[in-house]
């Protein structure tokens, strides 16, 4: 009697999990297949490029969610690893439009003759694919050991990403005579599998291609944070002393998810590449590396999909209210940054799960589920508030 | 060789005295509250812009007043700046202490409201922003005594806000058809503005042959020493210094004994942003200002900050000028030229001529301000005792 009693809550608890799996499976493929079936006969070729663009950040709202919303390490400088993907492939893009030993346009400007080493492996496909999402976790977990190693947190990360991204991008600026500085590269006459990547035929390919690799980073990103690995991120995210007190070592788990972050933020500049036709330093803009922090903030914090609706939705806005009252934008930017931090902390998902989560949860047969970010209980309220960790 | 070497370290001293004077009032506000303000930069773009407008005022004047305009621009940057710090205090920032991140987010928001305020700025809109002000202060006023606004605020407030708004809104654009052009015009514009210094602080004094040290660049290192002293002075000669610091190192404690904290906040944010309007006024000296000004600064600044460690002044002096210094010996090429061209110095040679502009001397400093924080993590001057645990 005793082990059913045991054993049935924890069986009702399964299958409420998998039948929530299945939901879940069911929901993402039927989004899916809209997007990449209904949606081009929905739109307009410029529209559905925009929504292409859209869903390629969307990829790297889940980098940062990863990061920000279940580690809590807030990066600035994510259009580092964004802009490394996007001229992975815009180099391999310039060199496979020109025939054997010839030269992109621009070297010619500057008097540079000869191709410099750092070019000649992105005359392979193979290697491009991998060093679209391999440099940016290279570089992002290098820069995170550095950093990591000396416990530096916090707000010290913060700032100094977004000094790396500085860096990063006076580099790029500077550097004519490597990867043409200030005009950077452009992608949309180049030639890609035989066709010119500005074409319609191939903007629904790169839109198709977008798609599954959200799908992809979606999935990734699930199965990180669903299992062990997720829950010690959270972990460090809520209290790293204790987790560094109880035998684990938070450095190697943050330099980890902060290359993995840095792989999917190349993988999604390589994408928006494609699809906006250009790549240069301005994606190392200080402002759209603060501007991804808070898609993920107003889509909501340790929710995937929040993520993700935050990235499209923010953007929506941007490229509706830019069209028609360009001078309006900042102020609402601005104002987005501030109510999302000061009165929606949780975001949209957030707000909606506390609202109307019960509901949902019931309608579809569920148990209730708990919310990772949003059970800031009154213990853990209180403990920020005591002095001496609110003087920090 | 000595006349370049002592150029060098003029220019960086002088680039190390911007850096310092910008990074001042960040590191009160950073050091002393823990508060990320990404709004530094655009406070200070404040005070250069007050500046600007002094400047303008003495040029209608006429007379004497464009050679001592500066006299009334520099307190009034500090005051225009350290009023709009403090109202961003009362209004935002206060409810996020304890939340450095939310914080950051925060101020950022802010700062791109006052880039775009700065730009778009003209009668119209400031008339909006009157009356807005007006419908919803002094009808809430008027609510708040004649009715039981606990009870209804939750949803009077939103209702009250959205209908100000509307009006204002309605307002502005009323005011903005039918006006002159001249009246709807914006007052600066997106483009950079010029600020033109008095004439005896153009030119400089020359030593020997190649040297010349810029009036203005010597002008802004006094400054930077004045403020400096005053705020030394402040902290560690007055009352509210000596408050301000005792909030700083135990704020429970310091509640307990009677010290108001919430006034000390506010004043500190106060103090750290008029020195942020000191900054703005300051560099308008060096070239002219727009609405992108703060963007420049502000993240040499916070190097500055954290190099020198948090809530020590003398950290971030220290760090001002190893990080001037040491940017321009590397950005202006000193460095290659130390070394005699042989070929066994060739290697050398190239690698400091690689990073020999200004750009890539930024992309070597923060290599080397990596390097150090592997050594020394909590920057020069690490707070000491308990309090060091973030």
């Amino acid at each position: 009697m005793t082990t059913d009693v045991a054993v049935q809550p924890r069986r009702a608890a399964k299958a409420s999990q998998k039948r929530k799996l299945t939901i879940e499976i069911v929901a993402v493929v039927a989004i899916a297949l809209f997007l990449v079936l209904v949606l081009p006969l929905l739109l307009s070729g410029f529209r559905l490029n925009l929504v292409g663009r859209f869903l390629a950040l969307a990829i790297v709202a889940l980098g940062i969610d990863l990061i920000w919303g279940f580690t809590g390490l807030l990066s600035l400088g994510h259009g580092i690893f964004f802009a490394l993907g996007g001229y992975a492939f815009a180099m391999y893009l310039e060199l496979n439009t020109l025939g054997e030993g010839q030269l992109p346009d621009f070297f010619g400007l500057y008097g540079v003759t000869e191709l410099p080493w750092f070019w000649q492996p992105f005359n392979s496909f193979p290697f491009t694919l991998l060093a679209i999402f391999v440099i940016p976790a290279i570089v992002a977990g290098l820069l995170g050991y550095l950093v990591f190693r000396n416990r530096i947190r916090g707000v010290y990360f913060s700032i100094l990403t977004q000094a790396a991204l500085v860096v990063f991008y006076n580099f790029f600026n500077g550097q004519q005579k490597l990867i043409n500085g200030t005009n950077g590269l452009k992608t949309s006459t180049s030639v890609f599998m035989g066709q010119e990547v500005g074409s319609d035929s191939m903007r629904m390919v790169f839109y198709i291609t977008t798609v599954v690799a959200l799908v992809a980073m979606y999935a990734l990103c699930r199965w990180l944070t669903s299992g062990r690995f997720g829950r010690m991120l959270v972990a460090i995210r809520d209290d790293e002393n204790r987790v560094r007190f109880s035998g684990y070592d938070p450095t190697a788990f943050k330099v980890l998810v902060f290359a993995v972050s840095g792989a999917i933020a190349g993988i999604a500049g390589a994408l928006y590449t494609v699809q906006s036709g250009i790549i240069s330093p301005q994606f190392m803009d200080i402002a759209f590396s603060i501007e991804m922090v808070i898609w993920v903030a107003v889509g909501g914090r340790a929710t995937l999909v929040g993520a993700m609706l935050g990235a499209v939705l923010v953007n929506m806005a941007r490229s509706l209210l830019s069209e028609r009252f360009p001078d309006v934008w900042l102020f609402f930017q601005g104002a987005l940054f501030l109510i999302v931090v000061t009165t929606l902390p949780d975001g949209i998902i957030g707000w909606g799960r506390r609202s109307f989560g019960a509901a949902v949860s019931k309608a579809l047969g569920l148990a209730p589920t708990d919310l990772p970010y949003l059970d800031d209980t009154p213990e853990a309220e209180a403990i920020t508030e005591t002095p001496e960790f609110a003087e920090k | 060789m000595l006349e370049g070497l002592i150029g060098g370290l003029f220019n960086g001293i002088s680039i190390g005295a911007v850096l310092l004077i910008v990074a001042l009032g960040l590191a009160i506000v950073f050091g002393l509250m823990g508060v990320i303000n990404l709004a530094h930069g655009e406070l200070m773009m404040f005070g250069a812009y007050t500046t600007f407008v002094v400047q303008n005022a003495a040029k209608s004047i006429g007379g004497i007043a464009p050679e001592i305009y500066i006299f009334v621009a520099l307190p009034l940057a500090f005051l225009v700046s350290a009023l709009l710090g403090l109202l961003l205090e009362r209004t935002v920032i206060r409810y996020l202490y304890g939340r450095p991140l939310e914080t950051l987010l925060a101020t950022w928001g802010v700062s791109l409201i006052l880039i775009q305020f700065i730009r778009s700025v003209s009668w119209p809109m400031v008339i909006g922003l009157l009356i807005f002000a007006a419908l919803f202060f002094i009808g809430r006023w008027v609510l708040t005594r004649y009715t039981d606004w606990d009870r209804i605020s939750h949803w009077a407030n939103p209702v009250f806000l959205g209908l100000s708004a509307a009006i204002a809104a309605v307002a502005g654009f009323l005011v903005q058809s039918s006006g002159s052009s001249k009246f709807i015009r914006p007052w600066f514009g997106a483009r950079n503005v010029d600020v033109t210094p008095p004439s005896w602080l153009r030119g400089g004094v020359s030593v020997g042959s190649s040297l010349q040290f810029p009036y203005a660049r010597l002008f802004i290192i006094v400054l930077t020493i004045l403020c400096l002293v005053a705020v030394y002075w402040f902290l560690n000669g007055t009352a509210w210094g000596l408050r301000i610091r005792s909030v700083t190192q135990n704020r429970g404690m310091s509640a307990c004994l009677g010290i108001p904290t919430g006034q000390v906040d506010a004043l500190t944010f106060a103090l750290g942003s008029g020195l942020a309007g000191i900054a703005g006024f300051a560099v308008t000296l060096l070239g002219s200002v727009g609405p992108n000004l703060g963007s420049n600064y502000i993240v040499d600044a916070f190097m500055v900050v954290v190099v020198g460690g948090v809530g020590k002044l003398v950290g971030s002096i220290v760090a001002a000028l190893v990080i001037g210094i040491t940017t321009y010996l590397l950005g202006s090429g000193t460095m290659a030229l130390l070394f005699p061209p042989t070929d066994f110095f060739q290697p050398v040679i190239a690698f400091f001529n690689f990073f020999a502009t200004t750009s890539m001397a930024k992309v070597m400093v923060f290599a080397l301000i990596i390097a150090f924080l592997q050594v020394r993590p909590a920057g020069l001057f690490p707070p000491k005792g308990r309090s060091v645990e973030l």
